[in-house]
């Protein structure tokens, strides 16, 4: 048995199943970070005072983080594009500068957690680092989460490119357009948190 | 596209390889990806929660009934942590509040509608072989049996389980003890589980129908799963993110709901504050009052489903129906503080709250009356589901219809912390959206097993439960109307006011016993029955809608052939034809 | 595919590179004007406007949003509409009431 549609489209829709999934997610996870920004706007109108993001935060390595994540998005759609065009080789050196685009953003994060650590910085310590630890943490395990797809599809998952280029390609889009959200989200964030 | 060299293989599924009925007892009935048995699993893990939920109840009903009475034989078994001596502890109370709430609702209700029917029905419904992601509908299952499992192991947690309500109504929700966290805990997973549920419905809905079956041309059932998906998949993601925050409050000590200078005990507590508690509650009323239409829309469906059949006749006003059902929908996302009016809103938005309730009582209005008149003129057959589902109709409508005085913001005030709260919702879940459960049980029983269940059994069951179901709610209404409060440990026996309604506690908790008894010869006619019942075809109750193509049960894959819809969803008794019902499926 | 096919993919190329100036480019502005200290409703004003047009070029050029399929726009319109709501209500609504901080 076959579920019809995951690599051709179906006439009506234009669409594959997939790709209407992977749609659904990313439009719960805009309402999952929405509520998190809707928290930030009621916590922040409603403080005395509220302090500006570069007097706590790094911007420099956050700057630097926003560029590392902007990078790997355009890797991202050039592994994607590599296979469109067959070169399979090409496709895994994209792909493998994603991942390590990602794990390079993901340890600059750990540095700058641990520098806020080190000064006493807690999500405890006032609701400002409250939002910016929650907003930031959970964005982290997206980075996290969409590497580990990345890199199943580096890694085992590249099988499937020998027997259904197609479904291949069509799933390296799809958890590109997730990892598209992410650096997305970074790009609300990095003003937000940082700038304001 | 050229192929790569190396390219033969056109085969596009490595998973399906192994023929199904080749797997083993573990891939085939525990980690299987049949929509068929993930749907009877999500089932009966469903029953088994509600059977839970309410025996929480009837214990809580007896400390109502009989408040500090030692409840007999019983009472000591659960022990001196709970009941010393048998009577019962106001921490434990309150422990059986929040965890019937929350089990009846996100464990038992939810899973029941959405995923035990939604998966079992719909992609037969649509004439699909099974949901677009088999794997994930898997895995939606466990997420959501892992959250059960989560929700039921806080009971033995050092404190007990959550004592918050099922809202977990912030600043108290985060001082509290362990239950609370394991309770976040057990929501993520919950919500995880919907959410994953939400996208394989909409994916299947729209790219797996069969051919020729236009959306106009759905069954209603399938219309109310569908928006109800679509609610479950936009309303949830802002409770998990305040889920995370309520977690990160109790766990990293940040602020995100505790108010500055809160006292506890003579003693300010020591954090940084800033928060804000009602930020709690507009994140959980963002999902919450979604959840009633998710709640009440599945339960809606498989009564239209229902009294078409059983009228012969096609639904009145099924187009107003489904634009009543997409507007209601659309409309339940920005109506939901009105359970807030109590927290010192402002008048300018506590009149836009009121207006958008008014508004989306309209469309629920259209689909009930629209159910009323199907009725009319119908030559009608009286079996176990149709009395279900007619009875589902005057229960629903007084269960919406007492709602409407909550949704205005004056009269909320004086009756929304009183049994009138409880006696409506109720009235809107439990005579109505599970009477239109046990409808859809016993309807498409003979379509999962092949037998039917037994009518006598069924119909002693229904009358018995129509009857009990009143006798513990209305006289809430009443108890409710004398300003009695919701929250009372006593259910009242301390205050002079409540005296004269007092008697009524002790009316509904024997109503509650009395209704527990008539679900015996249920959970006896639902085992019976998978065995003995009396043996049918593919379409026992001459039925249009495309599942009933299938053999019963039908197998993995569905149906033998790809069937193709020609026609709507319920021509019955159409002039001129041959048999009083034209399938879908039938050229 | 055909030859076709390919040139699409290289035209496609060349707006990725360009969007990647694009966004490297804004992220630098949006860095500098926020050194000089504006006041806070027109900072929070033009970092948004920048955040903004930031995340329409990823979503409209690298999630190909630019030339999606109707029902994607449905669902994400019906996804705006309530992101809105939630935004907006909530605080609007605190700040509407007699809730004292």
């Amino acid at each position: 048995m076959d579920i019809p549609y995951t690599v051709e489209v179906r006439r009506d829709t234009g669409l594959t199943n997939g790709k209407i999934g992977i749609w659904l997610f990313l439009a719960s996870e805009v309402m999952l970070f929405g509520a998190l920004f809707a928290s930030y706007i009621l916590i922040r109108t409603g403080a005395p005072s509220w302090p500006r993001g570069d007097t706590i935060l790094n911007v420099p390595l956050a700057t630097f983080n926003t560029l590392v994540l902007i990078s790997s998005s355009v890797t991202m759609v050039m592994a994607w594009a590599s296979l469109m065009r067959h070169r399979f080789g090409t496709f895994r050196i994209y792909m493998g500068a994603t991942i390590l685009l990602g794990f390079v953003f993901l340890v600059v994060k750990y540095f700058e957690y641990s520098h806020k650590f080190e000064n006493g910085l807690y999500p405890s310590t006032n609701n400002f680092l409250a939002i910016y630890f929650t907003l930031t943490g959970l964005h982290m395990l997206h980075v996290f989460g969409g590497m580990m797809v990345n890199a199943y599809f580096l890694g085992p998952g590249s099988k499937l490119w020998k027997t259904n280029p197609e479904w291949f390609a069509n799933r390296v889009e799809h958890s590109g357009l997730f990892w598209h959200f992410v650096d997305l989200v970074w790009i609300f964030l990095f003003p937000t948190l940082y700038l304001l | 596209m050229t192929e790569p060299a190396a390219v033969a293989a056109p085969k596009p599924h490595i998973a399906h390889e192994v023929p199904h009925e080749a797997l083993g007892f573990w891939r085939k009935y525990v980690f299987s990806t049949d929509h068929k048995v993930i749907g009877i699993q999500y089932a009966i893990t469903g029953l088994l929660f509600l059977l839970f939920g309410f025996s929480l109840m009837m214990l809580m009903r007896w400390q109502l009934a009989y408040p500090g009475a030692a409840l007999p034989l019983l009472g000591r078994l659960l022990g001196e942590a709970r009941m010393p001596g048998g009577t019962m502890l106001p921490e434990f109370y309150n422990e059986l509040g929040a965890m019937h709430g929350t089990i009846m609702v996100f464990l038992g209700v939810v899973p029941l509608a959405v995923g035990g029917f939604g998966n079992f029905v719909v992609p037969l419904q649509i004439g699909a072989q099974d949901m677009a992601f088999p794997r994930l509908n898997m895995a939606s299952y466990w997420s959501f049996f892992l959250g059960g499992v989560t929700m039921l192991a806080s009971f033995l947690v050092p404190g007990g389980a959550a004592q918050g309500g099922w809202t977990s109504y912030t600043p108290l929700s985060v001082l509290a003890g362990t239950g609370q966290t394991m309770w976040l805990i057990g929501m993520i997973f919950l919500i995880t589980s919907s959410l994953l549920g939400a996208i394989n419905f909409i994916t299947t809905i729209i790219q797996l129908r069969a051919k020729g079956l236009t959306f106009l041309r759905f069954p209603f059932f399938v219309w109310t799963q569908f928006v109800t998906a679509f609610l479950l998949l936009l309303a949830f993601p802002p409770l998990e993110a305040a889920a995370v925050m309520q977690l990160m409050d109790r766990v990293a000590g940040t602020s995100f709901f505790l108010p500055s200078g809160l006292v506890v005990s003579g003693q300010v507590v020591a954090v940084a504050g800033g928060g804000n508690p009602l930020l709690w509650q507009h994140l959980f009323w963002f999902l919450a009052h979604p959840e009633v239409y998710v709640l009440i829309l599945p339960g809606m469906g498989i009564v239209a489903e229902i009294i078409a059949n059983n009228t012969r006749k096609p639904l009145w006003g099924y187009r107003s129906m489904v634009y009543s059902l997409v507007f209601l929908g659309f409309m339940s996302f920005i109506v939901w503080a009105h359970h807030m009016f109590m927290t010192g809103m402002g008048t300018a938005m506590a009149a836009f709250f009121q207006t958008t309730t008014m508004i989306i009582s309209i469309p629920s209005v259209v689909i009930l009356t629209a159910l009323i008149i199907s009725l009319w003129g119908g030559s009608i057959r009286f079996n176990t589901p149709m009395l279900f589902a007619v009875a589902f109709l005057p229960m629903f409508g007084i269960g919406g219809l007492t709602g409407l005085p909550l949704g205005l913001n004056v009269a909320d005030i004086p009756l929304h912390d009183t049994y009138y709260v409880i006696a409506h919702f109720h009235y809107v879940v439990a005579p109505g959206t599970i009477f239109a459960l046990f409808a859809g049980i016993y309807y498409w029983f003979p379509k999962a097993t092949g037998r039917k269940m037994n009518e006598t059994l069924g119909k002693i069951h229904f009358f018995g439960s129509l009857v009990c179901m009143n006798v513990v709610f209305m006289p809430m209404f009443l108890m409710g109307l004398a300003g009695v409060s919701r929250r009372l440990f006593d259910g009242g026996a301390s205050y002079a006011f409540a005296q004269p309604v007092l008697h009524l506690n002790v009316v509904s908790s024997w109503g509650a016993w009395t209704l527990a008894i008539f679900q015996i010869p249920f959970i006896f006619n639902f085992f019976w029955s998978i065995w003995k019942g009396e043996q049918t075809d593919g379409n026992p109750w001459q039925a249009t809608t495309i599942e009933w193509a299938a053999p019963s049960p039908p197998p993995h894959g569905n149906f033998p052939v790809a069937p193709e819809a020609y026609r709507g969803p319920y021509e019955y008794s159409v002039p001129g034809a041959a048999k009083d019902f034209l399938p879908q499926y039938e050229a | 595919m055909t030859s076709d096919h390919a040139a699409d993919i290289d035209r496609h190329v060349r707006v990725y590179i360009t969007v990647f100036g694009a966004l490297m480019a804004l992220t630098i502005i949006t860095v500098v004007v926020s050194r000089f200290h504006l006041p806070v409703p027109i900072a929070v004003s033009v970092a948004l406007l920048v955040a903004t047009i930031k995340g329409s070029l990823v979503a409209c050029y690298f999630m190909h949003l630019i030339s999606e399929k109707k029902l994607i726009y449905a669902v994400l319109m019906l996804t705006a509409v309530f992101f809105v709501a939630l935004l907006a209500l909530p605080a609007v609504t605190v700040h509407n009431g007699y809730w004292i901080h």
